[in-house]
C-alpha cells in the first residue's frame, strides 16, 4: 500500500536531482574552468557547516537510498502485476495509453544499467575510453570523442529512455500523491511533457556538442 | 363451493393482521401488538432471504443489524445486480418539501385511486407513512439524490400527479437506491450476521408441519442441490413479467421461487394484473431478447402520432402535418400525451391494430420532438433528455434529434404476486413475501415511482417489524437434511432436473419461451377477451405438454449450465401463464392494467364492476392440469370513495 | 452480415481453455452483441454443441453483469456495456475475437463467465456508510452543496462490471475502489469512516491479488459509465492523509 507512495516520493527526489545535474552539465558550454569549478564547488557546498564533501556524501546517500527504494518498489509492483494476470489476452488493443507508459519497466531497467555505467565512466572513471583525468571536464570531453561513438550512442539512447520515463513518471507520481484533480490534469500532463523534453535535451546537448567538436 | 370448467371457488379469505380503527393509527397499533424478540434470542433465530433487490437487500441488512442470523440468496454473480437497479424515474415520498399540499393522506389517496380501487387501504396507508422514513434512511446511507443549489433535495412531479413528491438520482434512481441497500447488506456480511450465497437459485421451499422451514437451492456453478434451513423464509424475488418473454425485466427475472411456493400452498393473488409501459423501444427483429424502457418523462415534451392512413411508409419528416394523427391529443384533449400509462399503451395498440403503426412489423408509433426542439432549442432538449436520446440512438442507430423516435408499449411490472396479509406473511406460515413478489399495495395498476417505495418500505420498515411476531415463537424444532420433507423436496428438484436433461427433444428452451410470450402478449396483453383467453389457455396447455416432450437441454446438472437454468424457469412460466389467463378470464371487468374488451364504456374506456369484482383473487394451487381454487378477499373502502377514472 | 467469431471456451475454472472459431450468417446490424451470441447459442444447441456461457442480465447497460473483451477492448469498440453494443459497429465479413475478463482476481467460471466476488469483498471491507435502519435524521438535516452531490453521483454510477480491471495492464481494481471512496468521501455522511475506509478497501484490494495502479488510464478510457480518472487521485490523497495520521 505504501509502495506506490514510496515510488512517487523517491521519484520526486530523483527528478529534482536530475534537473540540478542537467544544470551542472550545461556549464560545460562555459568552458573547462567554469565546469571544473562548479564540480569542485559541489564539494565545498555547506562548508564549513559540514565537513568537506559532506554535502556531496549526504546527497549521494539520499540518492542511493532513493534509487534502491524506487527500484525495490518497482520490482514488487511489477511482480504483483504479473501475478494479477497470468493468462494473457490473445488480442489486446491500446485504448488511450501513451507510449511512455508502456516503456516504464523496460526503460527503467535500461536506465539502471546506464546509471551504473555512467558512474563508472564519468564519476569513478574506471571505464575511461578517452583516458583518465582528474578534471571532470576532460573526462567528459575525452569520453565523447567521435571515435567513441558507441559510448555516445548508448548515452543517447539512455537519456531518451529517461525522457520517456519522466513523461509518464511525473504524471503518475502526481496522481499517486493525489494532485491530479480533473481540472489540473491538463496542466500536469503539460508539465510532465515539459520536464521530459527539457531534461532530455539538456542532457543530450553536452555530449553531442563534444562529439561534433563544438566543445573540446 | 362452486365449480366451472376452469376453476373451483373456495371459501373467502381475509387479512387477519391489519388492526381496526382509524387508518393512521393502524400501523402503530400493529407494531405495538406484534410480539417482540429479545435481542439476545435473535441470534438463535435464522431467516432465509431469497433475492437481493430493494426488498431483499434492505430486509437482509435490517434483520442482520437487528441480530438475526440471515442467509441470503441471489441468482446473479453479485447481489448488486438485482433488477431493481434498472428503475429509472424516482421514488415517491410524502415529505411535502415543496409545500405544495402533499401529505401522507394524499399519497395514500393517489395510490388507492391509481390502483383503480383494487388494493387494500390499510396497506397503502402504511406505505405512504413509511415513504417518509425511506428517504431519510437512504440519504443517511449516502444515496446521492439530485439536489438543488441550496444543497437541499430536489423533487419532481411524476406520472401525472399534481404534487412534486418524487425524489430522484438523474435517470438512475433504482441503481442508487439498490447500491445503498447493497452496501448496507455487504456491511452485515462483513459483520457476520448475513451469509451471502451468490449464483444460487431457489428451486423449492421446504414446508414442515405447515410451516416454511427452508429451501432447496441449486449452486449454479457446481450444480450441487443444497438444502438450507431457517425459522422463516422471505421471498423477495421480484415480478414475473418475463412470462411474456419480451419485457423490460432482466433476462434472469423469473417466477420460480414464487411459483414453487405457490405449489406448496401459498396463494397467488391477482396474477392477471400486468403493467404495460407505453414508452419502450420497439422490437426490431425476431432475435430480440428484451425491451428497453425509456423514462415516460419523454411524454412531457414529445408528441405522439401515427400517419392518418395505414401503410404510409414515407420518411416521417416528409409526412405533412395534416396527414398526421396526434391521436392522444385528439382523443384526450385535457391530458393529451400525458394520459396514464395504461391508456397511452392501449391507444398505441389500437392505432397499430388499425394498421397505422410504423417501423418494422408495424408495431410502433412516433414520439416526435421536432416541435419541442423548435420551441425550446436543441440544447434545452438535450439537457433534459440527452441521456435518453443517446440510449435510443445506441439501440436503434437513429438520431432522435433528426428523426422522430419510435416507441411501443412493453410489459414492465406485475402488480399481482403471492398473497400476503398485513404482516407480509403468505398463506404458508413462516413464508413472507416482500416487494414486487407480493401483490399487496398497487391494486390493479401501479403509479410511477411507487415500486421503489414499496420495495424499500417492505424491506427496511415493514417486515422487520412484523416478522418478529412470528419468530417470537421460535426457534422451532431443529431439523436436518434427513427430515422426510427435506428429502422429498430435494428429490422433487432432482427429478425435475433429470427430466429436463433427459428429454433431449428438438426445440430449444428459448423457442418455447418465445412462443409462450407470443401467446401471452396476443391474448393476455393490453386487451383481453373471453374468446382469446380461452384460446390462450388451450395453447398454453398444448405448449406445456410439448415442452416436456420435446425440449432440448444439453449438458449435465453438475456444471455451469445456463440452458438448464432457463429450462427450469420456463417450465414454471408455462404453468403461471395458464393461471394468469384463468384469472384474466374470471375477472369480467376492466380495471387498471387489466382491460377486458367486453367491459368498456361507450368511449372505449375501462369499466369496473365494483359490485361484482371489488375483491382480491387469491388462487390456491390445485395441481398441474387440475383446477385452481379461487379465494376472494373482499375489499372495503372506508376512506377513499370508489370512482370511475376519467381522463377525457 | 456474415461474421466469424473466435470465442474463448473453457469448461471450468481449472480446465485449459482455447479459442474456438464459429461462423454466423445472417447477422442483423440491429442485433445487440449479446443477441448475436444468443443466435450462436441457439444454433450450437440444435447442433448438439455446448452453448457459450456468458454473464448478462438487465441488457440495458446498468446491472453490470455482462462484459467480455472484444477484439482486445473491454466491452468492445464503443464506450458502453457489451449488451448495448450493436452489430452495426462491425462490418460484414469481420472476424471478432471474444475473450473473458482476464485477471487472477476474476477466475473464469466457464467460457466467458468470470467470478467477480472480489469486488463484493472490497465493498465489505469498507465501501459503505454505517447507518443502521431507523437511525437516520431528517433527509434535510444535512444540506450538501450541489457540486459535491454531483461529484458523488458521478462516482456512484459505477456498475461494478470489471472492465477497468480487464483493461488495466496491471489488472488493478483501482478505479472501482476509487469510485466508491470518492462517492462516499464527497458526502458529509461519509466523513466519520473516511480515513479508515480507504485503508481497509485498499488492503482488501491487495489481498484479492489485483495489481497495483500505475496511473496509465486505460480503466477510465474503457469505463462504460465514464468514472473519472481523477477519482484515483482523490483516493490517493485520502490514503496519504490516513497513512500520515497513522491509520493503516
Amino acid at each position: 500500500m505504501a509502495l506506490k507512495s514510496a515510488m512517487a516520493v523517491t521519484g520526486v527526489i530523483l527528478v529534482l536531482y536530475l534537473i540540478a545535474h542537467m544544470y551542472g552539465n550545461l556549464k560545460v558550454f562555459s568552458g573547462q574552468e567554469a565546469f571544473d569549478g562548479y564540480a569542485h564547488g559541489l564539494r565545498e557546498l555547506g562548508y564549513p557547516l559540514l565537513p568537506e564533501s559532506g554535502f556531496l556524501w549526504i546527497a549521494r546517500i539520499v540518492l542511493l537510498a532513493s534509487v534502491l527504494i524506487h527500484i525495490y518498489s518497482a520490482v514488487v509492483l511489477t511482480l504483483r502485476a504479473r501475478k494479477a494476470r497470468t493468462d494473457r489476452y490473445q488480442v489486446k488493443k491500446r485504448v488511450q495509453r501513451t507510449y511512455a507508459s508502456y516503456t516504464m519497466r523496460y526503460g527503467g531497467i535500461l536506465i539502471a544499467l546506464f546509471v551504473i555505467f555512467h558512474i563508472l565512466h564519468l564519476t569513478v572513471n574506471v571505464i575511461a575510453p578517452g583516458g583518465k583525468s582528474d578534471s571532470p571536464y576532460e573526462r567528459l570531453v575525452g569520453g565523447f570523442q567521435p571515435e567513441f561513438w558507441y559510448v555516445t550512442l548508448f548515452y543517447l539512447a539512455s537519456v531518451i529512455a529517461v525522457g520517456f520515463h519522466l513523461r509518464h513518471g511525473v504524471w503518475s507520481g502526481m496522481a499517486t500523491l493525489g494532485f491530479n484533480k480533473a481540472s489540473r490534469q491538463g496542466k500536469i500532463n503539460t508539465v510532465a511533457m515539459a520536464i521530459a523534453v527539457v531534461v532530455t535535451v539538456g542532457f543530450l546537448l553536452p555530449p553531442l556538442a563534444v562529439t561534433f567538436g563544438l566543445v573540446s | 363451493m362452486s365449480e366451472n370448467d376452469l376453476y373451483i371457488e373456495g371459501a373467502p379469505i381475509r387479512d387477519e393482521k391489519a388492526p381496526e380503527g382509524p387508518i393512521n393509527e393502524r400501523w402503530d397499533k400493529r407494531r405495538f401488538g406484534a410480539k417482540l424478540v429479545n435481542p439476545a434470542n435473535r441470534r438463535k433465530l435464522s431467516v432465509i432471504i431469497v433475492g437481493t433487490g430493494l426488498a431483499g437487500a434492505s430486509a437482509a441488512a435490517t434483520l442482520g443489524e437487528a441480530g438475526y442470523k440471515v442467509t441470503s440468496f441471489c441468482y446473479q454473480d453479485s447481489p448488486r445486480r438485482a433488477h431493481s437497479i434498472a428503475a429509472q424515474g424516482g421514488i415517491n415520498a410524502a415529505k411535502n418539501y415543496r409545500n405544495d399540499g402533499d401529505s401522507i393522506y394524499r399519497l395514500f389517496y393517489d395510490t388507492v385511486k391509481g390502483g383503480d380501487f383494487r388494493s387494500r387501504e390499510s396497506n397503502v396507508y402504511r406505505l405512504a407513512q413509511t415513504s417518509v422514513e425511506i428517504i431519510d434512511q437512504c440519504v443517511a446511507q449516502g444515496v446521492p439524490f439530485a439536489r438543488e443549489y441550496g444543497g437541499l433535495l430536489d423533487n419532481r412531479s411524476f406520472g401525472g400527479v399534481q404534487v412534486s413528491r418524487t425524489f430522484y438520482a438523474r435517470g438512475q434512481t433504482g441503481q442508487q437506491l439498490l447500491i445503498g441497500a447493497y452496501q448496507a447488506q455487504e456491511r452485515q456480511i462483513a459483520a457476520g450476521t448475513v451469509k451471502m450465497n451468490t449464483r444460487h437459485e431457489m428451486l423449492e421451499v421446504i414446508v414442515v408441519d405447515g410451516k416454511a422451514r427452508g429451501i432447496i437451492a441449486r449452486d449454479m456453478v457446481t450444480g450441487e442441490i443444497e438444502t438450507h434451513f431457517a425459522d422463516a423464509v422471505v421471498l423477495a424475488t421480484g415480478g414475473y413479467g418475463n412470462v411474456f418473454f419480451l419485457s423490460t425485466n432482466a433476462m434472469g427475472s423469473n417466477v420460480t421461487a414464487a411459483w414453487r411456493a405457490h405449489r406448496k400452498g401459498a396463494h397467488f393473488a391477482n396474477p392477471c394484473y400486468t403493467q404495460i409501459h407505453p414508452t419502450c423501444i420497439p422490437v426490431s427483429g425476431d432475435y430480440q431478447s428484451k425491451l428497453t424502457l425509456m423514462s415516460e418523462s419523454l411524454r412531457n415534451d414529445g408528441r405522439i402520432w401515427v400517419p392518418k392512413v395505414g401503410g404510409d411508409d414515407r420518411d416521417p419528416r416528409q409526412i405533412p402535418e395534416d396527414e398526421r394523427d396526434y391521436y392522444l391529443e385528439r382523443i384526450y384533449p385535457a391530458f393529451g400525451n400525458l394520459v396514464p400509462r395504461d391508456i397511452a399503451s392501449r391507444a398505441a395498440k389500437n392505432v397499430c391494430d388499425e394498421g397505422r403503426g410504423v417501423g418494422p412489423g408495424g408495431l410502433g408509433v412516433y414520439l416526435d420532438f421536432a416541435d419541442a426542439i423548435e420551441r425550446l432549442g436543441r440544447d434545452a432538449v438535450e439537457a433534459k433528455y440527452g441521456n435518453l436520446f443517446d440510449m435510443y440512438q445506441r439501440i436503434t442507430g437513429e438520431n432522435p434529434y433528426e428523426v422522430p423516435m419510435r416507441i411501443y408499449p412493453a410489459v414492465h411490472y406485475t402488480m399481482g404476486g403471492l398473497w400476503v396479509d398485513y404482516d407480509l406473511q403468505s398463506t404458508i406460515p413462516g413464508l413472507f413475501v416482500t416487494g414486487e413478489a407480493n401483490f399487496s399495495d398497487h391494486g390493479a395498476n401501479r403509479l410511477g415511482a411507487s415500486a421503489l417505495m414499496q420495495g424499500l418500505a417492505d424491506g427496511y420498515f415493514v417486515l422487520p417489524n412484523t416478522i418478529n411476531d412470528y419468530l417470537a415463537a421460535g426457534p422451532f424444532e431443529p431439523i436436518d437434511e434427513t427430515h422426510p420433507e427435506a428429502v422429498a423436496a430435494k428429490a422433487d428438484v432432482t427429478a425435475r432436473i433429470d427430466k429436463l436433461l433427459s428429454v433431449n427433444g428438438s426445440r430449444t428452451v428459448d423457442s418455447f419461451h418465445k412462443e409462450l410470450g407470443h401467446i401471452m402478449w396476443d391474448y393476455c396483453g393490453m386487451e383481453r377477451n373471453e374468446e382469446g383467453l380461452r384460446k390462450a389457455i388451450e395453447l398454453i396447455r398444448e405448449l406445456r405438454a410439448e415442452f416436456w416432450r420435446d425440449v432440448k437441454v444439453l449438458g449435465t446438472n453438475e456444471e455451469f449450465n445456463q440452458a438448464l437454468e432457463k429450462a427450469n424457469r420456463v417450465a414454471d412460466f408455462l404453468e403461471l401463464g395458464e393461471l394468469m389467463c384463468i384469472d384474466a378470464l374470471h375477472r369480467r371487468e376492466s380495471c387498471g392494467g387489466h382491460f377486458r374488451a367486453e367491459s368498456q364504456t361507450e368511449d372505449g374506456e375501462a369499466l369496473r364492476h365494483d359490485d361484482e369484482f371489488a375483491y382480491v383473487a387469491a388462487w390456491e394451487f390445485g395441481g398441474v392440469d387440475s383446477k385452481p381454487v379461487l379465494h376472494k378477499e373482499n375489499l372495503e373502502y372506508e376512506y377513499v370513495e370508489m370512482k370511475q377514472r376519467s381522463y377525457k | 452480415m456474415n461474421i466469424t467469431l473466435r470465442v474463448w471456451r473453457q469448461k471450468g475454472r481449472d480446465d485449459e481453455g482455447r479459442m474456438v472459431t464459429y461462423k454466423l450468417t445472417d447477422v442483423s446490424p440491429d442485433m445487440s452483441f449479446l443477441e448475436m451470441l444468443d443466435v450462436l447459442n441457439e444454433k450450437l444447441t440444435l447442433e448438439n454443441e455446448d452453448p457459450v456461457a456468458f454473464d448478462h442480465d438487465c441488457r440495458e447497460g446498468i446491472c453490470g453483469a455482462c462484459g467480455v473483451v472484444i477484439d482486445g477492448e473491454a466491452h468492445g469498440p464503443e464506450r458502453t456495456t457489451t449488451c448495448q453494443l450493436h452489430m452495426r459497429s462491425f462490418k460484414d465479413g469481420d472476424t471478432i475475437t471474444v475473450e473473458p475478463w482476464r485477471a487472477t482476481a476474476f477466475p473464469v467460471v466457464k467460457d466467458l463467465v468470470v467470478d467477480r466476488g472480489a469486488f463484493d469483498r472490497i465493498i465489505q471491507a469498507g465501501g459503505f456508510i454505517s447507518a443502521p435502519t431507523g437511525t437516520a435524521p431528517d433527509a434535510h438535516a444535512n444540506p450538501i452543496p450541489k457540486p459535491d452531490a454531483d461529484r458523488a453521483f458521478d462516482a456512484a454510477t459505477c456498475i461494478g462490471c470489471g472492465a477497468c480491471v480487464a483493461a488495466c495492464p496491471n489488472a488493478s481494481s483501482m478505479l472501482f475502489t476509487a469510485a466508491k471512496v470518492t462517492h462516499l468521501g464527497m458526502l458529509p455522511q461519509g466523513q466519520p469512516e473516511r480515513a479508515s475506509r480507504v485503508v481497509k478497501m485498499i488492503n482488501q484490494q491487495d489481498e484479492e491479488d489485483f495489481g497495483g495502479c500505475t496511473n496509465i488510464g486505460e480503466c477510465a478510457a474503457v469505463c462504460p459509465k465514464g468514472i473519472p480518472l481523477d477519482t484515483i487521485s482523490q483516493l490517493n490523497r485520502d490514503l496519504l492523509g490516513s497513512l500520515s495520521k497513522g491509520i493503516g
